[in-house]
Formats: C-alpha cells, sequence, structure tokens
C-alpha cells in the first residue's frame, strides 16, 4: 500500500511537476494563463500513439511529435493569443476555444474510443525491495530529465536570465534591451515541449482519450496558484503535493477514485484561507 | 390617454433615435409573438433553454463583468439551484413552484458561503479558486450516489407546466424580469460601486465604500440569479434529469464565460446577446455536422474574438453610434450633431 503510494504519487508528481513548470513559466513571462496547455499534452500523447501504431522508431517518434507540437503552439500563440494579450478575459477564452479545437481534431481523426499505446520497456525492477514498473520507472526518469534541463536552462544560460527578467519585470526587461515578445514565444515553445514530453511520457501508463486534458488542466491550474502564480520552486511543490493527495486518497479512502480531485482542490482551498498568495506567491502581487 | 400619448412620446423621443434601443424592442417584441409562428417543439425548446442559459450568463456578468470578481466555477450556482429543486422535486414531491424559490435560495447561499472565504483572495487566485467548488460538489454528489443520484442524476422531477408554450411565456417571463431587474441595479449607485470595485478596489475602499458588503452582496444575487435559472432549468422540459456530467461539469462553468465575453463584458445586453448568438448557432450545428460542430463552434469563438476581442455587441454599437464629445449622449452614428446638445459630431478625432 505505501510502496503503491508511494510509487505512483512520484510518477504522477513528475508529470504534474512538469505541466506545471511550463504552464507557470507561460503565465510568469507572458502573463498568459494558457487553459490550451494540457490539450497539447493530450494531442502530443495521441502523437506518439500515431507514430508508434504506424511503427516509426521511437526516438524518431518522440522527436517529430514534440518538434510538431511546439511548431504549432507557437504558430498558436502569435496567430490568436499574442493579438489580445491585453485582455485577460479575452485570452482565457481564446485559450480554451484552442483546447477544444484540439480535442475536436483529436477527435475528427482518431475518434472517440480510448487508445492504448505499447509500452516502452515491460517487466519490473526491484528498488529496495518494492517492485517498480520499468515503464514508471521511464516516466519518472524522463520527468526528473527534463525538469534538471529546464533548471539549467534557466539558471545557467542566458536565455534562462532574460526569461527570468522578462518575468519579474516586463516593462523594464523590455528596456534593457531583451525582445520581451521573442522571449514570450521561446516561452511557450519551452512550455509546450514540456507538457509534449510529459504526454508522451504518460502515454504507454494512462489511457489515451480525447478528454484526458481536462484533469490534469484543474490539478496544473491549482498546483501553480497553490504554490504562488510566478513562483517556478511554488509550482514544483503545488504539484507534488496535489500528486500526492491525489493518489492517497485514491488508496486510503473508499469510494476514493471519485473523491480524489475534490480533495486535492479542497486543500488548494485550505491553503488559501491561511496564505491567500499561495505557498510562495509574493504578497504584492498587484505591484508586480 | 395622458399615460398613451407620453407613451408615444417617450418612444419617439427615447428609443427609436437610437438604433441599439430599437434593436432592443424588436428582439423583446418577436421573442414574445414567437409561439404566433410556429409551435414546432424543438425550436421553442431550444428558445426555453436559450432564454434561461440568458440568465445565467447575465449573472456571470454582474460578479464577473461588472465587480471583476471573475469566477470560474459558476456551475456551482447553476447546479446547486439545479440540484436543491430537483431533490426537492424528486424526494419530496413538492410542486415546482415550492422548489424553484427553495432551489434560488439554496445557490444564493451557496454565493454567501463561497464569496466569504474568496474576499481576500485576487483575480487569478480568485479565479482559480472557484474553479475547484463545482468540483468539489461533483465529487460528494458522486460520492454519494443513494442520496444524490450518482453519476446518472435525478429524474422524476415534476414539469412546470403541461404545455410547451405556457412553459416557453413563464420561462421567458421570469427571465425577462430578472433581466429588468437587474438592469436597473447595476445602472444604479449599485452599479456604480461593482464597476469602481472592478477598476480599484483599494480606491473604492479609500472613498469610504464598504467593499466586503458589496461584493457580498455581488455573490448573492449572481447565485441567486444563476440559482433561478439552474432551478428553472432542472424543471423544463430541456433537462429531464439533473446529473453532474451536465449541470456541474467544467464546461458549464465556461460557457458563462464565453457567451459574455463574446458578447461584450460588463454590459448587460452582451452575455444576452453572446446566448442567443452562440447557443442556437451551437444547436443548429449539432443537427448540420454534429460531427464537427465543436471545431466549427471553437474556431468561429476564436476567429470573433481575434478580431472583436470587446465582444460583438460591443463591437457593433460602437459601429452603429456614437458618444457625443461634450455631453456624453450617444448618438446614431449618421447624425451630424448631437441630438442633446447640438455639438458636432463628425468632427470628433478618430478614437
Amino acid at each position: 500500500m505505501v510502496a503503491n503510494i508511494l510509487v505512483n504519487g512520484l510518477v504522477y508528481s513528475g508529470v504534474y511537476a512538469m505541466l506545471a513548470l511550463g504552464f507557470g513559466l507561460v503565465f510568469g513571462v507572458g502573463r498568459v494563463l494558457n487553459l490550451a496547455h494540457t490539450a497539447f499534452y493530450m494531442v502530443a500523447a495521441y502523437g506518439i500513439f500515431h507514430f508508434a501504431s504506424t511503427g516509426f522508431a521511437m526516438p524518431l517518434a518522440v522527436l517529430l511529435t514534440s518538434l510538431g507540437i511546439v511548431a504549432v503552439g507557437v504558430a498558436v500563440y502569435k496567430l490568436v493569443i499574442e493579438p489580445v494579450r491585453e485582455m485577460e478575459a479575452t485570452v482565457l477564452i481564446a485559450t480554451l476555444a484552442v483546447a477544444v479545437l484540439l480535442q475536436e481534431v483529436v477527435l475528427v481523426f482518431f475518434g472517440n474510443e480510448p487508445r492504448h499505446v505499447p509500452p516502452a520497456l515491460t517487466g519490473f525492477t526491484q528498488v529496495v525491495g518494492v517492485r517498480v514498473g520499468n515503464q514508471e520507472m521511464v516516466t519518472l526518469i524522463v520527468a526528473v530529465l527534463s525538469l534538471i534541463g529546464a533548471w539549467f536552462l534557466l539558471s545557467r544560460t542566458k536565455l534562462g536570465l532574460a526569461i527570468r527578467a522578462a518575468a519579474q519585470d516586463r516593462e523594464v526587461a523590455n528596456l534593457m534591451g531583451i525582445n520581451v515578445n521573442l522571449v514570450t514565444a521561446v516561452v511557450m515553445g519551452l512550455g509546450l515541449l514540456l507538457a509534449a514530453l510529459a504526454g508522451i511520457a504518460v502515454a504507454p501508463l494512462f489511457t489515451v482519450e480525447p478528454g484526458m486534458w481536462m484533469n490534469p488542466l484543474v490539478i496544473v491550474l491549482a498546483a501553480v496558484v497553490l504554490g504562488g502564480l510566478g513562483s517556478l520552486k511554488g509550482s514544483l511543490i503545488g504539484a507534488v503535493i496535489l500528486a500526492f493527495a491525489e493518489v492517497s486518497v485514491v488508496f486510503l479512502v473508499p469510494g476514493g477514485s471519485y473523491l480524489r480531485t475534490a480533495i486535492a482542490l479542497l486543500i488548494m482551498v485550505c491553503v488559501f484561507f491561511i496564505r491567500p498568495e499561495g505557498l510562495y506567491g509574493s504578497s504584492i502581487a498587484e505591484e508586480r | 390617454m395622458y399615460y398613451v400619448r407620453y407613451l408615444v412620446r417617450y418612444l419617439q423621443n427615447e428609443v427609436l433615435v437610437l438604433p441599439s434601443r430599437v434593436i432592443v424592442l424588436v428582439f423583446v417584441a418577436s421573442l414574445l409573438a414567437f409561439p404566433l409562428l410556429t409551435q414546432d417543439p424543438n425550436i421553442l425548446r431550444t428558445l426555453i433553454v436559450t432564454a434561461l442559459f440568458s440568465l445565467y450568463a447575465v449573472s456571470w456578468d454582474l460578479l464577473s463583468g461588472y465587480t471583476g470578481q471573475v469566477s470560474l466555477g459558476h456551475a456551482l450556482f447553476f447546479g446547486s439551484g439545479a440540484y436543491a429543486s430537483a431533490l426537492l422535486s424528486s424526494h419530496l414531491s413538492l410542486p415546482p413552484y415550492a422548489t424553484v424559490p427553495a432551489g434560488a435560495a439554496v445557490a444564493t447561499a451557496a454565493g454567501l458561503l463561497v464569496g466569504l472565504p474568496c474576499l481576500r483572495l485576487r483575480k487569478h487566485y480568485l479565479a482559480l479558486a472557484t474553479l475547484a467548488f463545482p468540483i468539489m460538489l461533483t465529487g460528494f454528489v458522486l460520492a454519494f450516489p443513494g442520496f444524490s443520484g450518482g453519476e446518472g442524476g435525478v429524474w422524476r422531477i415534476a414539469r412546470l407546466t403541461s404545455t410547451r408554450v405556457a412553459e416557453y411565456y413563464l420561462i421567458l417571463g421570469v427571465a425577462l424580469g430578472a433581466v429588468v431587474v437587474l438592469w436597473r441595479v447595476v445602472e444604479s449607485r449599485v452599479g456604480l460601486i461593482f464597476h469602481a470595485i472592478r477598476e480599484d478596489e483599494t480606491a473604492a475602499r479609500a472613498l469610504g465604500i464598504n467593499t466586503v458588503r458589496y461584493k457580498l452582496l455581488a455573490f448573492a444575487l449572481s447565485g441567486l440569479t444563476a440559482g433561478a435559472a439552474g432551478a428553472l432549468y432542472a424543471h423544463s422540459s430541456a433537462a429531464r434529469i439533473v446529473a453532474p456530467g451536465v449541470v456541474l461539469s467544467l464546461f458549464m462553468s465556461f460557457q458563462p464565460v464565453i457567451w459574455t465575453i463574446f458578447g461584450g463584458a460588463a454590459t448587460i445586453y452582451g452575455p444576452i446577446t453572446g446566448v442567443f448568438v452562440l447557443y442556437p448557432l451551437l444547436d443548429t450545428l449539432n443537427v448540420v455536422i454534429p460531427k464537427y460542430r465543436m471545431l466549427v463552434f471553437a474556431l468561429l469563438v476564436l476567429l470573433i474574438l481575434r478580431f472583436m476581442p470587446q465582444g460583438i455587441s460591443t463591437w457593433i454599437r460602437d459601429a452603429i453610434e456614437r458618444v457625443c464629445p461634450s455631453c456624453r449622449v450617444r448618438n446614431i452614428a449618421t447624425r451630424r450633431a448631437c441630438r442633446a446638445c447640438g455639438a458636432p459630431l463628425q468632427a470628433q478625432s478618430p478614437r
């Protein structure tokens, strides 16, 4: 039981953390609340399903899927989101429309039936006396590697410096000679790359279906605000908290699969009672 | 006789001079006269749902458009209204005229209950905290299927009226009455305070406005309206079953946002325009091309928002009417001089 909670909790934490990091980056730099973020994750899962079933080699399939997602995502951002970026409510609806659009396109091409992607690795490994599926290990490793990669990019490169500057203060970053619009587009691509990798990593574990973006979207939104909008550390911690909350409810409470999202969100609301700006958010968010 | 003359003069001087007011008049009149044209049950059903949803969209606009307390979980109010009246009707078999007010009251209470903890939250935090509430309620509905009907929902709900036409007039009457009342509210001092809270809450508080009280008022009013819409929806012929997958779903929460932003936020007519354009459109698409309906729908919303980001009704109103630069009275765009103060209109610089 404890081992199950631990393994599943870690896998979910990794996936949610990847999604939340990308979402948080896009919000922090572009001030865009991108409700289509997890829809791209769903499309990536379908992409890997498509390439796997037409017999592409795995590395090539991964490469094609993630490049395709990034290209489509940046194009969508430039075409429909950037022109209305200043109007928050309009952005909300525009990104939601993009999400529904992606879902419907997938429905037209692949139909409504749930799909399964054959796992890249089968079998189990004993880790400190606990049986862990190899596919779960792969997913976890992908998550950890991409998070480390994102951290390296953000804290050790010049581009990362520009991204953090733009996130801290868009106007001043612009005055310092940073091309803020370009940085925002790059961040959009980076966030979607993380979402695509997450979708690829979970495709063999979860059922792939057109509606699979809704639940992660709710959890990712909750994780990002739980950690405090604009704080990347916060959104990672929020993702881990919510993932473990979900998984423990499923394993410990009878009828828990119905209540898992409800309980996870209840935790978020309770945190808000104590800290309205989230765990790591700044309390003077309006000045930022 | 005096009143007739007064009415005619009012029509001539205040209504017929502005195309937007003429449009509203014609719109209401044609809705009232519609059953004379056709009594096709399917069309009436679509119009009944459209009228209910316009009430629901207006309730979102009141809270989020006017007061700026963006709620992404408005299905909580619609759903709690629908569930309360449906459960009362099915378990205690109370008549609709008792259960609908009860449903609205429950939704008002839900509005206050959600509003109270959300007073401290700002902007995105508020939007995402409200998003959580209908999902939590769905979780509890599914966890206690014996009482709430679980995933299958509540059924055996009493009909509002025996005939479809009577139901149409009843729901249209309630919706029109409620919209008129809400219009009076937002045109009054209270509406001005709502605007002030949205624009700058700190400044509003500095002016001596008890913003906590007015925010709670907005939550309660919005909950009341959405709850009434939900309760009527539960009893209408459009919904034979009240199920969490419909009335509490994420899509139900997002729908009023889509309609209102599409029509134009912080105007009462905006959300109504949005619903009356988008809902029948979606319904028609469902008949014509069921497979691609959401695809076409999303594409259309995206395109219109791309080119009219302020909403369609605001865009049209700005195209056919012009505000007088000196006295702020609205004029039809073809006039050369303002109808109130005579100041020239054409000379104004392009906005």
